[in-house]
C-alpha cells in the first residue's frame, strides 16, 4: 500500500537475468547474498523504504490523538497501535537494510525528500472517529495489500511481512470498534462518524496507486514477484470489502454512483481523483510540510542523543581493550 | 536469517560527505515458551550490547513472544555463501538413513 | 482505612501523569528502538493507571470508574507527585525525570507488595515486575548519556540540575503516611530517602553528572495543595474530549 508509485528499473536480459527469473518463477525466495539484477535490488529499496517511511510517517496521524484518548483503555490500545507502527517500519528497514543501504541513509532520503512515504498520511486527523476511520479504512488497504506481500520473491521483506501482519490483525478491528461506537453513540458521535468517512473514503482508495493502465512499473513488479496484485484488483476487493461494513455502520460511503453490479458480481464505483493525489504525491498535500517538519525535528533533537550513546558505547569498549 | 556477513554498508557518507557514524547493526535470537531453540527474529540497532538486550526485549518481545534472548553483533555472523549450496547442503540428500521414516517398522511392533 | 483512597489515588496519579508524558513521545524519540521502549514503558504505567484508580474508585463508590477519576477531576484533585508533570522538554530531561521517579518507584512498589491490604499487595506485586525494568532501563541510559559527549553531559546536568528541587516531595510525609505506615499498609516516606539517594548517587557517579547540593524541596503536588501551571494544560488536552461530549460513550 505503501507502495506507490515504485518507480521499477528495467531488466536486461542476460543469461543471469534469465537464471534469476527462472528461481522466482520456481517460487524460490532470493536470500542477501544471492546474486540479484541490479533492478532488483535498487527497485526492492524503494519499495521497502517508502513502505518503512510510511510506518514512520503513519505514526504521526494517529499520534497526534494519543494524549486526547477519550479513556484509559482506549489511549493504551491506540498508543500500542501506533507503537507496532514503528516496529514495523523498524522491520521493514532492516529487510532494506540486507540490500546494502543504512537506515540512516534512508532517513536522510526521505527527509530531504528523494523518498516517498505513502499519501495518506497527508490527510490531517481531526476528530476522535477519524481514529476509527484510520483503523477501519487505512489499515482495512493496507492489510489488503500486506497479506500477498507474505510470498513476495526477497525473504527478508517476506518474513518481514509474515511478522508485520501477524501484529496489525488487531489494528483493523480497533478501529471499527471505535467507528461501531461512534456510529451507535450520541447524535454528534454519528456526525463524527460520517464526517471521518466522508473525508477518508477517496483518499483510501488512492492508497492503491494509480490505475494499472496508466502504471509503467507494474509488469516488471509483478514479474519479479515485488507486487503481488495489480493496483486495481486491490482497490476493487477493498470497496467490496467495505461497503457491507459502512452499511452495518449505518453510515453513508460518499459516493452517489455506488452501487452493486450483478453482472460483475463487485460493486461499481467513482474512482478518486487522481489529480488530487498528485497534488499530494508531489508535496501539495494538507499535511505534507507538517509532517516531514515533523520527522526532521525528531530527528534533529535526537542527534545528540544517538551519539552521546555512541560515545558511551565506545568508552567502555576502550576500557574493556585497556583492561585486558 | 537476514545476512549482514561483512558490514552491510561500507563507509557510507552522510551528504555533506562525513562518514556515518550509525548504531551497529545487531541480530536477535529467542527462545519461546516452549522450550525450543532459539529462533532468528530480526534485527536492530544499538550503541552496545547492553543496549541491544534492552532494545530486543523491548522490541520483540512486545507480545511475550519470549522466554530468553541472544543477540548478536550482525558483523559477527559468517554466513555460508549461495554458490556453495551444492557442496555445502546436498551430501545430505544422499544420507536419506538419517531419517527415521527411511525404516519400515511393521505396525504390530507398536510405537517406535 | 480512610487513608486507603487517597494512597490509591496517589499512586495512580503518579502513573497516569507520567504515563501520559511518556505517550507524548510517541512518533517523536531520538531513533526507533527508543520511540517503542518509551512507549511500553507509558503502557505499563497506564496498566498500573487502571489498577489504582480503579481501586480509589471502587472505595469512593458511587459507580465511579478510573476512567471517572482520570478524565472528570481538576486540578486541585489531582494527587501526583511535582515531578511527573514537568514537562518532557527534551530527551534529557525526559530520562533523568524517570529515572529519579523509578529509583523511588522501585523501592516503594517492592513495599507495598507486603502491604497489610491485600489489594494493595496485589496490584503492586504486579507493578513491581514493570518498575524493575523501568529502573534498570532509565539508570542505563541516565550513565550513558552522562558519561557520553560533552554535549550529552551538558543536557543531562542541566536535566538533573533543574528537576532535584522536584524529587524532596517524595519523602515528605503527612497524615495520611503516617495512618498507612501504622497500619502497615504503605511505608513512610521517609524510610524510603536513603536508598533512593545512594541507589541515585552510586548511577550519578558513573555518569559523572554532580549531585545538586540543594536539599530545597517544591512540594503540594501528593497534597494537591499546589499543582504547577502544567498540569492544568496537561489535563485540557487529556479531559479534552470527556468535557466536550459528556453524555458520550467511547
Amino acid at each position: 500500500m505503501y507502495a506507490q508509485l515504485v518507480k521499477s528499473e528495467a531488466a536486461e536480459e542476460t543469461e543471469q537475468d534469465r537464471a534469476f527469473q527462472e528461481r522466482i518463477d520456481r517460487k524460490e525466495k532470493i536470500e542477501p547474498k544471492d546474486w540479484m539484477p541490479e533492478g532488483y535490488r535498487k527497485t526492492l529499496i524503494r519499495q521497502i523504504g517508502q513502505h518503512a517511511h510510511s510506518e514512520i510517517v503513519g505514526q504521526l496521524p494517529e499520534g497526534n490523538w494519543i494524549t486526547r484518548a477519550p479513556t484509559l483503555e482506549r489511549k493504551a490500545i491506540l498508543l500500542a497501535k501506533v507503537q507496532d507502527e514503528a516496529g514495523h517500519g523498524l522491520y521493514l528497514y532492516c529487510a532494506a537494510e540486507t540490500l546494502g543501504i543504512s537506515r540512516d541513509e534512508m532517513t536522510e532520503m526521505l527527509l530531504d525528500g528523494r523518498m516517498k512515504y505513502s499519501s495518506i498520511f497527508n490527510y490531517p486527523t481531526l476528530t476522535w472517529a477519524d481514529m476509527g476511520a484510520v483503523g477501519w479504512l487505512v489499515d482495512g488497504a493496507a492489510i489488503m495489500n500486506q497479506v500477498p506481500l507474505q510470498r513476495t520473491s526477497y525473504g527478508p521483506y517476506a518474513r518481514a511481512m509474515v511478522r508485520i501482519c501477524k501484529e496489525e490483525s488487531f489494528h483493523q478491528r480497533q478501529g471499527f470498534d471505535i467507528m461501531m461506537k461512534m456510529a451507535q453513540g450520541t447524535t454528534a458521535q454519528k456526525k463524527m462518524a460520517q464526517d471521518a468517512l466522508d473525508r477518508f473514503w477517496f483518499p483510501s482508495l488512492m492508497m492503491f496507486g494509480p490505475s494499472d493502465k496508466d502504471s509503467v512499473h507494474s509488469a516488471q513488479s509483478m514479474a519479479w514477484k515485488i507486487k503481488m496484485n495489480t493496483n486495481d484488483e486491490l482497490r476493487q476487493k477493498f470497496v467490496d470489502q467495505t461497503v457491507p461494513q459502512a452499511e452495518y455502520l449505518g453510515l453513508t460511503v460518499p459516493d452517489p454512483d455506488l452501487r452493486w453490479n450483478e453482472e460483475t458480481g463487485h460493486y461499481d464505483f467513482t474512482e478518486p481523483d487522481w489529480s488530487e493525489f498528485m497534488d499530494v504525491i508531489k508535496g501539495n498535500g494538507p499535511c505534507n510540510a507538517d509532517r516531514i517538519e515533523a520527522r526532521k525535528k525528531a530527528w534533529d533533537d535526537g542527534a545528540w542523543v544517538r551519539e552521546g550513546l555512541m560515545a558511551h558505547a565506545e568508552k567502555r569498549r576502550a576500557a574493556r581493550v585497556a583492561a585486558q | 536469517m537476514s545476512n549482514h556477513a561483512s558490514h552491510p554498508y561500507p563507509g557510507t557518507k552522510t551528504p555533506e560527505g562525513a562518514p556515518r557514524r550509525e548504531w551497529p547493526l545487531w541480530e536477535v535470537f529467542i527462545r519461546g515458551q516452549h522450550g525450543l531453540s532459539h529462533r532468528h527474529v530480526g534485527s536492530l540497532h544499538a550503541a552496545d550490547a547492553t543496549m541491544a538486550m534492552k532494545n530486543a526485549r523491548d522490541v520483540y518481545t512486545r507480545r511475550h513472544e519470549g522466554t530468553s534472548i541472544w543477540v548478536v553483533p550482525s558483523s559477527a555472523v559468517t554466513a555460508s555463501s549461495p554458490s556453495a549450496k551444492g557442496p555445502m547442503y546436498e551430501p545430505a540428500d544422499s544420507k536419506p538413513y538419517r531419517h527415521p521414516t527411511f525404516f519400515d517398522i511393521p505396525d504390530d511392533v507398536g510405537a517406535m | 482505612m480512610s487513608a486507603l483512597g487517597p494512597l490509591a489515588t496517589r499512586m495512580g496519579d503518579n502513573t497516569l501523569i507520567l504515563g501520559h508524558r511518556l505517550s507524548e513521545w510517541c512518533g517523536q524519540a531520538p531513533a526507533l528502538e527508543e520511540d517503542i521502549a518509551l512507549a511500553n514503558t507509558a503502557l505499563d504505567l497506564i496498566g498500573q493507571t487502571q489498577m489504582w484508580l480503579g481501586l480509589a474508585a471502587e472505595i469512593a463508590g458511587e459507580g465511579k470508574t478510573a476512567d471517572d477519576l482520570a478524565m472528570r477531576r481538576d486540578v486541585w484533585d489531582f494527587r501526583n507527585l511535582l515531578l511527573v508533570e514537568r514537562p518532557n522538554v527534551d530527551f534529557a530531561y525526559t530520562t533523568t525525570r524517570q529515572f529519579l521517579f523509578d529509583r523511588w518507584h522501585l523501592p516503594m512498589l517492592d513495599a507495598l507488595s507486603r502491604s497489610s491490604e491485600p489489594r494493595v499487595a496485589a496490584i503492586a506485586a504486579k507493578a513491581v515486575k514493570e518498575a524493575t525494568y523501568h529502573a534498570e532501563r532509565s539508570a542505563e541510559l541516565v550513565v550513558a548519556l552522562g558519561d557520553g559527549t560533552a554535549e550529552s553531559h551538558d543536557r543531562m546536568q542541566a536535566a538533573l540540575d533543574a528537576l532535584w528541587p522536584y524529587t524532596g516531595e517524595m519523602f515528605i510525609g503527612d497524615d495520611i503516611d503516617a495512618e498507612l505506615a501504622s497500619e502497615g499498609i504503605a511505608p513512610a516516606p521517609e524510610s524510603l530517602r536513603d536508598g533512593w539517594e545512594e541507589a541515585v548517587r552510586t548511577f550519578l557517579a558513573d555518569a559523572t553528572l554532580s549531585v545538586p547540593d540543594s536539599d530545597f524541596a517544591h512540594r503540594g503536588g501528593r497534597s494537591g495543595a499546589r499543582h504547577s501551571e502544567h498540569l492544568g494544560h496537561l489535563l485540557t488536552q487529556m479531559q479534552w474530549l470527556q468535557r466536550a461530549y459528556p453524555d458520550a460513550t467511547w
